[in-house]
């Protein structure tokens, strides 16, 4: 039987790497990956928790979490096209147009 | 079994994960985020989350990251040709005879022994469709009929922003 703590520990690492990532990349498309897998990494913690709690609204949570990263990604991804269109760039340090 | 089961998967999603962050080209980082949704979707299954384990693999792994894909495509951005390009056809030839072998493995499987795929009611229903859809349609209905509001708006927002303008001279 795996432990409450190994699950949580794997999501505790799965979320470091994905904020690493946002903070280290600057490909705005493996930004928006690395936010995914911080999403991930949530996810797992809350069914980890249903598990061990024995109740189920966990996977309520889950299924509504996925239900806003889909909607999260089509409008991402749109935001992501439309700035290309202008800017024809997808590195963030060439974007900067409300810098001031 | 279950701990080794644990181990494998947990080992896999931090090393696609990090292959995922550390790699430069963003379609092989999408291609190692959807190995590590599928471990994490067989994570889920040692918790007993079996709908859930499917939706990951069917809502993250099949649309968002098909979208992901789209977008890198549409983008078009300009890439040398790395050693893959020169041998792609054994690579294409292999990847397909890897995934035709497990699909005949799994109908098989369920063919030979279908007492590993339990049919009907389960005497332990936590997590399954049925469980997780009663309490969804029950305590969580308003949160639920919010989440098609969501969805809804996500469509038009997307289209919106990014269709080009009627008067856009290009």
């Amino acid at each position: 039987m795996v432990s409450l703590n190994a699950y949580l520990i794997l999501a505790a690492i799965l979320f470091s790497i994905g904020a690493v990532g946002v903070f280290t990349r600057r490909n705005v498309l493996i930004i928006y990956m690395c936010i995914e897998l911080m999403l991930n990494a949530v996810n797992l913690t809350f069914i980890a928790f249903s598990k061990f709690l024995n109740d189920m609204s966990g996977h309520v949570f889950v299924f509504m979490i996925m239900t806003v990263a889909a909607a999260e990604a089509a409008v991402g991804l749109a935001i992501i096209i439309s700035l290309f269109r202008n800017k024809a760039t997808i590195y963030v340090d060439d974007i900067n147009l409300s810098k001031g | 079994m279950q701990l080794l089961m644990f181990y494998i998967f947990a080992l896999g999603a931090v090393l696609s994960a990090t292959l995922m962050v550390t790699n430069i080209r963003p379609v092989t980082a999408a291609m190692n985020l959807i190995m590590t949704m599928f471990f994490l979707a067989g994570i889920y299954v040692l918790l007993d989350a079996h709908l859930i384990a499917a939706l990951q693999i069917i809502v993250y792994a099949g649309a968002i990251m098909v979208l992901f894909l789209f977008v890198i495509l549409l983008l078009n951005i300009h890439e040398k040709e790395g050693e893959t390009a020169r041998r792609k056809v054994i690579i294409q030839f292999g990847s397909i005879a890897i995934v035709g072998t497990l699909f005949i493995a799994i109908a098989r499987l369920t063919v030979i022994a279908p007492s590993l795929v339990k049919i009907g009611q389960s005497a332990y229903p936590f997590g399954t469709t049925k469980a997780v859809g009663k309490l969804l349609f029950t305590d969580f209905l308003l949160p639920f009929e919010i989440a098609s509001f969501l969805l809804l708006a996500a469509i038009v927002g997307a289209v919106i922003l990014a269709k080009r303008r009627v008067d856009d001279p290009e």
